[in-house]
This record gives C-alpha cells, sequence and structure tokens, in this order.
C-alpha cells in the first residue's frame, strides 16, 4: 500500500485513556455530591446527586462526560459495511457475471448504459489505454486498482434512487458482472469473500503518494 | 399579491394589535419589481420576523459550476464570490456538492458511532455531542474539484464559475480528538474512516494524525445549526483539507489501522500524471487566490479608481503576503490584507487601483506562512500535466478590456 509517509508513523499515536477512567469519573461524582452537600441548598444538592449517579451510569461510554452509550452488535454491524482494499470483512455470499448480467439491465443500465458505456452518468467500462492520453477515460477497468472496493460502494451506494438495497449476493454478482465488462475475469467465475481480493485489477500497481509541494519555488 | 405601502401598512398594524411585539406570521415580501417608496422615512416599516431574510433587492445566488458531466451525478453548486464581502460566507451562499441529493435528517433520530479501534465503541445523540465542550473556528472549505474545468482553457464565464466551490463558515462543535481520547483510542490505529448518513457513500480515510491534530465534529454553522446541504446536524471538519474528507451528515468514524481506499479515497481527488499515473490520498489545498472584483462577466464603467478585491486562502495555515499585478504579471504589487487574517481561513485583500482605460490582465498571487508562492498554470502543468483535474491552486487571469469588460483569460 502506498501511502504517504508522512501520515505514517507513531506520531498519530493520541493518549491512551486508561480503563481506570470510568472509576475516576464515579469518583469525581462523588466528590462533587460531597461538595455539593456542604451548601446550604441541601434539596439542590439531593437534585446534583441524583444528576451525578446518572452521569456515572455504567451504560455512559465517554468516562468524563458521561455520556453515550455501547452501541449493540446488530447496531454496529447495520453500518459497518464498509470493505478495506484488501477484502478482509467480506460477507458469506457469491455471485457471477452470468447472474449479474440481469440484475445491471434492470437497476444499472438506464443510467449507466447497457454495457456499461452510453449511459448518462459514469462510464463503467472500457478506457484502457487512455490515461497518458489528452482524453482520459476512468472506468472500473482502466482506474479501479482493487475489486472490493467495487463490492463495497456497490453494496452502500447503488443503485442511486435505492441505495443499500443489494443483497450480498446481488453485490457479488453486479460486482462480477461489472468485472466481466472489463474484460477482466470470465463469465462464469465465482466471487466471493475468498476470489474477489485476487482479482488482479489492470491498474492495481498506477497509483502513487502525494509529494506536493511539487511546483519548483521561485 | 398587489399590496400597496397603503395595505402593507394596514396589515402591520392590524398584527401590531393582535400580540404587541409579537412575531406576525411572516408575509411574503413585496415583489422585487414593486417599488420602495422614495422616502422610506415618512412611512411606517414592516414587520418584525421571527426568522430574518434579506432584503428585496438582494438577488444573489449560488451558481452551477462546470459543464453537464457524463460522469459524475454530482451537484456543484458555486458561492458567487463576486457578490460577497468579508471573510464569512453566508450560510445560504456556502457552496454545496452532493452526489445522492440533501437527506432529511431529524436530529431526534440521528446518532454518531464511534467504533472498530478503541477500548469503548461509542454511540452518541446529538444532543449529547452540543453538550460537550465546544470550540469554534472560521475555516475555508473548498471541493478539490474546484477550478478543475480551467487547466486547458479559461472556461468559466466569472469567479463563481472558476472558483466558487468554496466558502469560509465560523464552524461550532467538539474537537474530534476529545471524542478520541474519550473512546480510547488503541495501540496500532493510524487511521480513521469517516461515513455520512447520506445514500452517497462518501467514505473517507483520514490519517488519525490529522485526527487528532484539529478536526472538529461541528453542529453549527455561522451561529446556527449547520445548513442541510453542509451536513446537518454532525459534519467533520478537517482544517486546510479536501472537501469531501469534511464528511457531511456524519453518522460513523471507525478507527482502524491502514487507509481503507474506498471508492471515494480512490476516484474523489486523484491528480493524473502525464504517465498516467495518479497520486491518491491527496489532502492539503496549497496556497491559493483570486482576484472576485474585477473579475469575469464584470464591466468596468468608467477609467479612474478601482478597488481590486480578492480572497487567499491556503490549506497549510496563514496567508502573509498577496501581491497584485495588472500587466499580466510583468510588474507586482502588494495588496493590503485585511484583517482578522486567521489560519486556514479565507483572507481578505484589497489594492486601490486606477484604471487608465486600456487593456489590463489582473492576477493575484499569495505566499502562505510555509513561504509556499502560489504558481501559474504552467508551472503547475509542468509536473502534473494537464490531465489531473484536481487541486488546481493556479495564478487567476482576469482581461479588462478597453470597454470596460471582463473576461476569462489564459495569460
Amino acid at each position: 500500500m502506498s501511502t504517504p509517509r508522512s501520515w505514517e508513523g507513531a506520531s498519530a499515536a493520541p493518549s491512551h485513556a486508561s480503563p481506570g477512567k470510568l472509576h475516576d469519573c464515579a469518583g469525581a461524582a462523588r466528590a462533587r455530591t460531597r461538595q455539593v452537600r456542604r451548601a446550604t441548598w441541601y434539596a439542590v444538592a439531593v437534585g446534583s446527586a441524583i444528576v451525578a449517579a446518572a452521569f456515572s451510569d455504567v451504560a455512559a461510554q465517554l468516562p468524563t462526560y458521561g455520556v453515550g452509550r455501547t452501541p449493540t452488535a446488530a447496531e454496529i454491524g447495520a453500518w459497518d459495511l464498509t470493505i478495506p482494499f484488501d477484502g478482509v470483512g467480506l460477507p458469506p455470499g457469491s455471485g457471477t457475471a452470468a447472474l449479474g448480467g440481469p440484475i445491471y439491465v434492470g437497476r444499472c443500465a438506464s443510467c449507466h448504459g447497457e454495457r456499461g458505456q452510453n449511459g448518462k452518468y459514469d462510464r463503467l467500462v472500457g478506457g484502457h489505454g487512455t490515461l497518458t492520453t489528452d482524453r482520459p477515460v476512468l472506468t472500473i477497468g482502466s482506474f479501479w486498482p482493487y475489486a472490493p472496493t467495487l463490492f463495497s460502494y456497490l453494496r452502500r451506494a447503488q443503485p442511486i434512487d435505492e441505495p443499500g438495497s443489494l443483497t450480498a449476493d446481488q453485490a457479488y454478482a453486479l460486482t462480477a458482472y461489472l468485472l466481466f465488462l472489463n474484460g477482466i475475469i470470465g463469465e462464469h467465475d465465482v466471487m466471493d469473500a475468498r476470489t474477489l481480493p485476487l482479482v488482479n485489477m489492470p491498474n492495481r500497481e498506477g497509483f502513487v503518494p502525494d509529494p506536493r509541494p511539487d511546483v519548483r519555488q521561485p | 399579491m398587489s399590496s400597496t405601502p397603503e395595505s402593507t401598512r394596514r396589515r402591520f398594524l392590524k398584527g401590531g394589535i393582535a400580540i404587541g411585539a409579537a412575531f406576525v406570521a411572516t408575509a411574503p415580501s413585496p415583489a422585487r419589481t414593486q417599488s420602495a417608496p422614495d422616502d422610506p422615512s415618512k412611512l411606517l416599516g414592516g414587520p418584525a420576523r421571527p426568522y430574518g431574510e434579506r432584503s428585496r433587492f438582494e438577488q444573489a445566488e449560488r451558481v452551477k459550476q462546470g459543464v453537464p458531466k457524463t460522469d459524475e451525478v454530482a451537484v456543484g453548486n458555486a458561492t458567487p464570490l463576486h457578490e460577497t464581502v468579508g471573510i464569512i460566507t453566508p450560510s445560504a451562499l456556502h457552496y454545496e456538492v452532493h452526489r445522492s441529493g440533501v437527506p432529511d435528517i431529524d436530529p431526534a433520530k440521528h446518532r454518531l458511532l464511534i467504533q472498530g479501534m478503541v477500548d469503548r465503541p461509542v454511540l452518541l445523540t446529538v444532543e449529547e455531542i452540543r453538550a460537550l465542550p465546544s470550540t469554534s473556528r472560521i475555516l475555508f472549505l473548498e471541493c478539490q474539484g474546484n477550478t478543475q474545468f480551467e487547466w486547458r482553457a479559461p472556461t468559466g464565464r466569472g469567479v463563481a464559475e472558476t472558483h466558487g466551490l468554496t466558502s469560509c463558515t465560523e464552524w461550532t462543535g467538539v474537537p474530534l480528538s476529545l471524542l478520541l481520547r474519550e473512546a480510547g483510542v488503541q495501540r496500532g490505529a493510524a487511521w480513521i474512516l469517516a461515513e455520512g448518513a447520506d445514500g452517497s457513500g462518501n467514505e473517507r480515510s483520514l490519517p488519525l494524525a490529522k485526527a487528532m491534530d484539529d478536526a472538529l465534529i461541528a453542529y453549527g454553522q455561522n451561529g446556527e445549526a449547520i445548513r442541510p446541504e453542509n451536513g446537518y446536524p454532525l459534519r467533520l471538519i478537517v482544517p486546510g483539507w479536501s472537501g469531501n474528507i469534511n464528511v457531511k451528515w456524519l453518522r460513523r468514524l471507525k478507527v482502524v489501522d491502514r487507509a481503507y481506499l474506498t471508492r471515494m479515497d480512490v476516484t474523489g481527488q486523484p491528480i493524473l500524471l502525464p504517465d498516467g499515473t495518479a497520486r491518491r490520498l491527496n489532502f492539503v489545498f496549497e496556497a491559493k487566490s483570486v482576484i472576485t472584483s474585477p473579475s469575469g462577466g464584470q464591466r468596468l464603467r468608467r477609467p479612474g479608481f478601482h478597488e481590486i478585491r480578492g480572497l487567499a486562502w491556503s490549506g497549510r495555515g496563514l496567508i502573509r503576503r498577496v501581491e497584485i499585478s495588472t500587466d499580466g504579471g510583468k510588474a507586482w504589487r502588494d495588496a493590503t490584507l485585511q484583517s482578522p487574517v486567521l489560519p486556514f481561513a479565507h483572507t481578505r485583500f484589497r489594492l486601490d487601483w486606477r484604471w487608465q482605460g486600456g487593456e489590463a490582465i489582473l492576477q493575484s498571487r499569495c505566499t502562505d506562512e510555509t513561504g509556499y508562492v502560489q504558481p501559474t498554470l504552467a508551472e503547475l502543468a509542468r509536473v502534473r500535466g494537464l490531465n489531473s483535474r484536481f487541486f488546481n491552486n493556479a495564478i487567476q487571469s482576469w482581461k479588462v478590456a478597453g470597454d470596460g469588460s471582463v473576461s476569462n483569460v489564459h495569460a
């Protein structure tokens, strides 16, 4: 992976809040309560104690501020769908271009053209050999470096009028179909969590880190 | 509505009787075509309004930037920089770019999830975030595609079309570092994946170092809630960095050990080079400036005094200097920087100019606190070619013709 060196490295390491802070919070709450009790407004003190108790509730997840709660596994799972470039976390399921073709025709072709080339919106297919010309055509085949990214994006954001509606099987099948249209895999190659990261995208090595400032200064 | 000043006055009086100074249900403003009184001091004025609106004589609007393209379902609505003054962009004129429309979000239902490599994954309500220690900063935002159609030939008519995908706002929110410390970032974490609640899948990878340095989770824009098109109710704000990493409608931050290289990480801001390779994970905006007046589409009505005005900004901090040329870059004069000059914010500059009536080529060139000097288009193109599209920060030229008309040129 080519990441700019300046954004790698240990200088990124933040301070590590200790697990003990949860208890510190409860202690602080008790201290606050004691302090207020010394005040003459006893009724107010009782009220504050109740608030302090609520803030140190075990459900709170930000120790210093006593807010937030622990998400359930289902809540995390519903949103945690992004698949990194290396395909770690790809879900169960599978699909082939043969299965993806009919899905494409029904849900994608009206915007992207019959075979991903002459639609109203993003061109998805072709463009090989154009990146060095005056009219570069950036498509999945000519530009995208990693196949799992395609699965991740399709499942999350397409089709544009029904984002998030594709099942894992449908997303695998559509991914396979678009790779097939780009001449990258065969029509009956099965795409799944094991095979998709192994697809050799033509422009995989086509990226370099950002070296800016890159213009010689006066 | 055919209201005369007289009927307006009657309506106001009726409303006024109802409940003293209570806000009258907002009557629509009289049409702009209707004339205002010659002497407003001789009439009772209009009612107070619960939520203000600008004068009916003011018409500044966002301008669509770019030519219709077939490779993006994107809306790019630019700030009319030639019509704004000072350094704060009114929220209603802040540029907007989105790829799946503006989502309709009830803040009571919205949540921010912080997950991944943290000791304490957390789900926060908007109300809880608003209650945390707050901070405000005046910062520019810019779309990395701003000025992308100017590489090969001058295409935008005016400064909104060429440079309007940048705006400057007082953002209010919570330091992201505070939330990350509280969640307890684990050893080995190096990046954050940020995601919005809209349908576009604008998922961006942000280095943890920048997240800990100065990023914000904002809920306020110029003193009120963020506008829907700018990310209501929560937006990630990353000072000086590429527009779409300032994720709107923010709902999830996942702390991870590597850049995910999502679709928008890869295709959202690549700088395509002549050899066909592309630089990716480009983040920072280098110093850039533009003259907003006189600018393309405007017309100088007479020779003599004109104030040259413009904006400069840098993703690396402060603007130190702005120079102006009126002869296509042969001679340069220092412009005055209007205070406040703030890091990562628009800086307003101005210079008195006496137009002699002949042809002139106006240019501005800024220098930031690192000493970086804004380059010419030729200097950029020498290194990046003409296909690089994003992060075009070249010096802009406006030609004033003998008749005073101003147009976009390459000079």
